[in-house]
């Protein structure tokens, strides 16, 4: 297919872009393949708007005459207005930029077409490989193997090739153990805890259906990570009730009788629609500035959205207690194992783990817990707060992740490596992307699309040191203690930064962020200088010394 | 003191106040004349004033003892159960009586003692001069000038003597309008706006009932009118809900008629009364002070409780006040009821906004001796001093100082000080261990001979003033911007948690940013002095060598030879790198302070078959 069908007017003089915070601009709007770009005719160049048509959620068309005015609503929240003079111009880049936004096929999107204009140091698509996650396991204990059972994607499609597994279990017992488990999902390692040896494993639910169905091999799975005598957990991300109701559609949880060493804490986090309507309904209480108090404080209470980033974290905050406090091996797992396991699995891991709170260390998190554990970007994040069609599979699960770990980063400020924009990035690329790393929903379909040979990975960039040092916290000093947050409501904020964004001018609180670094920056500054005199001062006086003694 | 029956008692518990469990620290509880004291097993000590409390509850037996609940005006609520029932019963009694004292003399400020010399107390109250704060505002002037109308209060007893009034209006225009206006409380100066002269003027309701007029009052208002040059029309800010004011006229109060006054723009702003914010407030800590606080329940709660609308109703009528000056150059008329609660809250509010001086450490006390403690707000009835009428605590004074925290997160640069500030300042507005606060207006404050008898808090906050100082604030900032602009969009309102858990640790953050770049500001100022010393050294090193050689025995005598020549034993003492640790550490992180801590709690216990958790609604079955 040709990008040109879809265009039939490629480009309209005289467009007026209005977007927030910025005094509306004059220009020229050209449609590419994959951009929207109104350059102005100003010399500087400065007033150019480049937007991905993949960033693009919704448009919403007006005329007012023969002048029409196209609303284009983005993924990253953002609203900005075009008033294009002619009617079937503005006709004709409404249905263009309506095409464009939402292609079908995962090949004609930009990554494929990216090339970048930075030299590549270090190539992201092998930086997080399973077999270098597993080196760092294979240091501190040998009770662990990496499985190649699922090399052709065959024994479980959204797992990647390699998987760790306990060492006693052979690969058979794994087939058999997947045939048991949902989507095939059998337990793995998600972390380790080498303060205690204490292990974190995640799996999907059981398929013990109605009649009590079982499998050795699983209760031998996963009771091969227990030291003897002691008992585990497994918290289940689903109600009891909905658990049971499971059972009717050939799901299921642990039945104590064939769990004994087990106890099962079911602790519910909210899935799929639910979150996108959240989302939906947050973000229109944020968008609204004429809203009086109570109005707001009712959407905000209404749009749940913080009672689901409690949820996750409490959950998150109990499996993490199991293991650090407990001593106790862990099993994490709802419905498919996709979605809200994850949060709860990398969360912990965010808590307990002082490595994850680095720059490196949280990408490895979210290359290992999220992209190829198989979490379904291509599906939830294809619309974001201001879809209008009824899809199923959007869901913001990925978006309340990180905006759980920015309320833990509110709460410990010192002790992460990165700063909010590091998560707004995140949240950004997740969306739309020049970069392949968020494309398609697992390690078999990333396999398929050769996205690492046709695609520029995200931290191919993201690691740059120009780029980096965006996203550094000043405040960083590594802490290898445990974090708990509190979760209380009156702890949980409004993650400004992303809801707020376009809703009002951050200038002053920019300012303030600027003169805290500067600060900081003096700080080391003034430290050297005095150091370094310390230093000479010091030589000097054993010079002395010695001339002395001498 | 005859109130004290019980001094000590043993093995009490105190009570993590958000715990469903219970979860308790044993200690002993000590009653002092001034202060409740409980110090726990690990030798850790709470002290309670007693001016503090606000309400002391007994409730009802228990197996392990017999429970206290006090709550303390700074948002602090502690909950004891005392083993003995007689114990619990002598200690209740007594804080009844301590914390409701009959007359002002029993206030603490009239025992605190600092141990300051007598000159140096008096030099304190002297710190904040009214009469210099005018004339720094330029009045004097051509069209304002010192009215002596009051000086002994014979025509309002709640206004200070010293009061600045139009030139044009004569005492009998002044005696008339006072006659005319509740308490006596006529238009007065409250700020003037040097550049634009434009003027904030204050004054109680008029007396207009359904059609009363008073011809000076109108007099009065054309002077305050015609002293803007500039201007030909003025507002008049009436700063109650409009149907507040109208049903005020059946009592023989009101309103200004626009009819009746010349040039007039007249104008509601819809702040409620000090009886719907107390209740306001009271219905906020009933919904943070509850255990086991859904995310809903707490935003409904706040919601219900109306307490960021009125808020936001206070600095919307601030904001409204400021622009009229700032940008129409109109003079503003600003009242409510009796001129001393909303009144205050909007004329400080206003100034604050347009002058960047208040948002200095002294220009702020300058504010609150000016708009809050010299025209009279009723410190005494609504901080509830004194055994008096519940109805007439009011938790204005407050707001004002929530209205100010708003504006320093919308604006972190602009200001002086910091949340700390506020804090403290709301702090001694309750505890009475100084006189500032102490009784409802100048006059009562001079008979009570406050400034002979006690001391004034200004001094000493001036004294640990770096505890204060907010380490971003921008002084060019402050001045280029000439009028602070806040966003009121609704979702600019947070619930100040500093303030109202300011006692509950494990809600805050564990890492402070603010405290972090406060001490590596202070440390700047260290390092620098460090590095000219040390630059000095070396530059006197660096001249020695050829002195050396031309004076050698001089050198002996060099007196920077001597410090030099200890220096080597300085690394033991100076770390070469200042241990930057010790401000990042984390504070009490660990599960215990967490709620969901508890689960597991009930989880080691042996296998409940359903175990309801504390937060959020989790039930485990095994």
């Amino acid at each position: 297919m040709e990008f040109a069908e879809l265009i039939k007017t490629p480009r309209a003089d005289n467009v007026v872009l209005h977007r927030p915070f910025y005094p509306a601009v004059e220009g020229t709007l050209c449609l590419t393949g994959h951009h929207l770009i109104l350059s102005s005719r100003r010399q500087d160049n400065a007033e150019e708007l480049w937007l991905l048509h993949s960033n693009i959620d919704s448009i919403e068309k007006r005329f007012v005459g023969s002048l029409g005015t196209i609303i284009i609503k983005c993924k990253d929240l953002r609203i900005i207005q075009l008033d294009i003079p002619g009617m079937e111009e503005c006709l004709n880049i409404a249905s263009s930029i309506e095409a464009l936004s939402t292609l079908d096929s995962v090949t004609l999107m930009y990554p494929f077409f990216y090339r970048p204009m930075f030299e590549v140091v270090e190539d992201g698509w092998h930086s997080f490989l399973p077999e270098r996650e597993f080196e760092l396991l294979s240091s501190v204990t040998n009770e662990w193997r990496l499985s190649y059972v699922n090399k052709e994607f065959s024994v479980c499609p959204s797992y990647p090739p390699a998987v760790t597994v306990p060492k006693s279990i052979d690969d058979e017992a794994l087939r058999r153990v997947a045939t048991f488990r949902h989507g095939g999902r059998f337990p793995v390692l998600s972390y380790y805890h080498k303060k205690n040896g204490m292990v974190m494993m995640r799996s999907s639910q059981p398929l013990t259906g109605t009649n009590g169905r079982r499998c050795k091999e699983d209760s031998a799975l996963i009771n091969a990570t227990l030291r003897a005598g002691k008992r585990g957990y497994i918290i289940d991300t689903r109600s009891l009730n909905v658990a049971q109701q499971a059972r009717a559609k050939g799901g299921g949880f642990e039945q104590e009788v064939q769990y004994p060493q087990w106890r099962r804490i079911h602790k519910s986090v909210e899935r799929y629609n639910i979150l996108q309507e959240s989302l939906i309904k947050l973000v229109e209480a944020c968008n609204d500035q004429s809203h009086n108090m109570d109005r707001w404080l009712s959407k905000l209470e209404a749009s749940n959205w913080l009672t689901h980033i409690k949820e996750i974290l409490t959950a998150a905050c109990l499996a993490a207690q199991c293991i650090d406090r407990e001593g106790a091996s862990v099993l994490v797992h709802g419905t498919e194992g996709t979605d809200s396991t994850l949060q709860i699995t990398s969360l912990a891991q965010i808590i307990l783990d002082p490595r994850c709170r680095t720059i490196r260390g949280f990408e490895a998190l979210v290359e290992r817990e999220w992209l190829q554990a198989g979490h379904p970007f291509q599906q939830r994040c294809a619309q974001s707060a201001y879809s209008n069609s009824k899809q199923k599979w959007e869901s913001p699960v990925f978006f309340l992740f990180l905006d759980c770990v920015w309320q833990i980063l509110r709460q410990f400020p010192c002790s992460f490596e990165f700063n909010e924009h590091f998560l707004i990035m995140l949240f950004e690329h997740a969306y739309a992307s020049q970069f392949g790393t968020f494309l398609g929903n697992n390690e078999s379909d990333r396999c398929k699309l050769k996205l690492p040979q046709k695609t520029m990975s995200l931290w191919s960039w993201v690691n740059r040191p120009q780029e980096l040092s965006k996203f550094k916290n000043p405040l960083f000093e590594a802490n290898s203690l445990v974090i708990w947050p509190s979760v209380a409501p009156q702890s949980l904020q409004l993650w400004e930064g992303v809801f707020l964004r376009w809703n009002r001018s951050s200038k002053f609180l920019d300012e303030a962020y600027e003169e805290m670094n500067n600060i900081i920056e003096y700080n080391k500054e003034l430290q050297a200088k005095v150091n370094a005199l310390r230093r000479q001062l010091a030589e000097l006086e054993t010079d002395d010394g010695m001339q002395e003694s001498s | 003191m005859e109130h004290i029956r019980t001094t000590k008692v043993e093995q009490v518990k105190l009570i993590d106040r958000f715990s469903t469990s219970n979860k308790s620290l044993m200690g002993t509880l000590y009653l002092t004349a001034t202060h409740l004291l409980f110090i726990d097993s690990s030798q850790k000590e709470t002290w309670i004033l007693h001016h503090h409390i606000a309400a002391v509850e007994k409730l009802a037996l228990t197996t392990s003892g017999c429970p206290l609940v006090i709550q303390c005006k700074n948002f602090r609520v502690v909950h004891f159960i005392v083993p003995r029932e007689r114990d619990c019963h002598d200690i209740y009694n007594s804080l009844l009586q301590l914390s409701k004292p009959a007359s002002y003399d029993e206030l603490y400020a009239f025992s605190y003692n600092p141990k300051q010399n007598e000159s140096k107390r008096l030099q304190g109250w002297q710190l904040i001069d009214l009469a210099e704060e005018y004339k720094r505002m330029g009045v004097p002037d051509s069209n304002w000038q010192l009215s002596n109308a009051n000086r002994d209060y014979e025509i309002c007893d709640s206004y200070p003597r010293e009061l600045y009034v139009p030139r044009t209006a004569s005492k009998p225009v002044i005696v008339g309008s006072s006659k005319f206006r509740s308490k006596g409380r006529f238009p007065v100066l409250s700020y003037y706006h040097r550049d634009k002269e434009a003027a904030i003027c204050r004054c109680s309701q008029p007396l207009s009932g359904f059609s009363a007029r008073c011809l000076e009052d109108e007099n009065m208002l054309h002077a305050i009118s015609i002293a803007n040059p500039a201007h030909h029309y003025m507002y008049v800010m009436d700063t109650r809900p409009k149907l507040n004011a109208m049903a005020n006229r059946a009592a023989g109060k009101g309103y200004e008629n626009e009819d009746n006054y010349a040039n007039i723009r007249f104008q509601f702003v819809g702040i409620e009364n000090i009886h719907v914010m107390r209740s306001s407030l009271q219905k906020l800590l009933e919904v943070s002070g509850t255990k086991a606080l859904s995310v809903n329940s707490f935003l409904s709660g706040l919601e219900n409780s109306g307490w960021l609308r009125h808020i936001k109703a206070v600095l919307d009528a601030a904001i409204f006040l400021a622009k009229a000056i700032a940008v129409e150059n109109a003079t503003v008329l600003v009242h409510c009821s009796d001129g001393w609660d909303r009144t205050s809250q909007v004329c400080s509010l206003g100034s604050l906004l347009l002058d960047s001086h208040y948002r200095t450490i002294k220009g702020f006390m300058v504010l609150i001796e000016k708009d809050w403690i010299s025209f009279g707000h009723k410190f005494s009835d609504r901080c509830g001093q004194l055994d008096g009428d519940p109805k007439e605590i009011s938790p204005v004074f407050t707001q004002f100082l929530e209205g100010v925290w708003h504006l320093t997160e919308q604006f972190p640069q602009a200001f002086e000080y910091n949340e700390a500030f506020l804090l403290q300042i709301h702090e001694h507005v309750h505890s009475c261990q100084f006189g500032n606060f102490l009784g409802n207006c100048q006059k009562e404050r001079e008979e009570l001979k406050l400034k002979e008898k006690t001391y004034s808090l200004w001094p000493f906050l001036l004294d640990e003033q770096k505890k204060y100082l907010n380490p971003l604030y921008n002084r060019d900032f402050s001045q280029k911007l000439v009028l602070l602009e806040p966003n009121t969009a609704s979702f600019n309102f947070k619930f100040w948690r500093n303030m109202y858990h300011q006692f509950d640790r494990t809600m805050h953050p564990r890492q402070s940013v603010f405290n972090l770049i406060m001490t590596m500001s202070e440390q700047n100022k260290q390092l620098e002095k460090d590095f000219k010393e040390l630059e000095a050294k070396m530059k006197q090193r660096n001249r020695q060598p050829e002195e050396l050689l031309t004076k050698e025995p001089l050198q002996s005598v060099n007196p920077a030879s001597p410090a030099l020549k200890t220096s080597p034993c300085f690394k033991k003492e100076q770390p070469l790198l200042p241990m930057n640790d010790s401000i990042r550490t984390i504070e009490g992180s660990n599960t215990a302070d967490n709620r969901y801590s508890e689960y597991m709690e009930e989880l080691s216990k042996a296998e409940p078959a359903v175990v309801s958790l504390e937060y959020g609604v989790a039930r485990m079955t095994c």
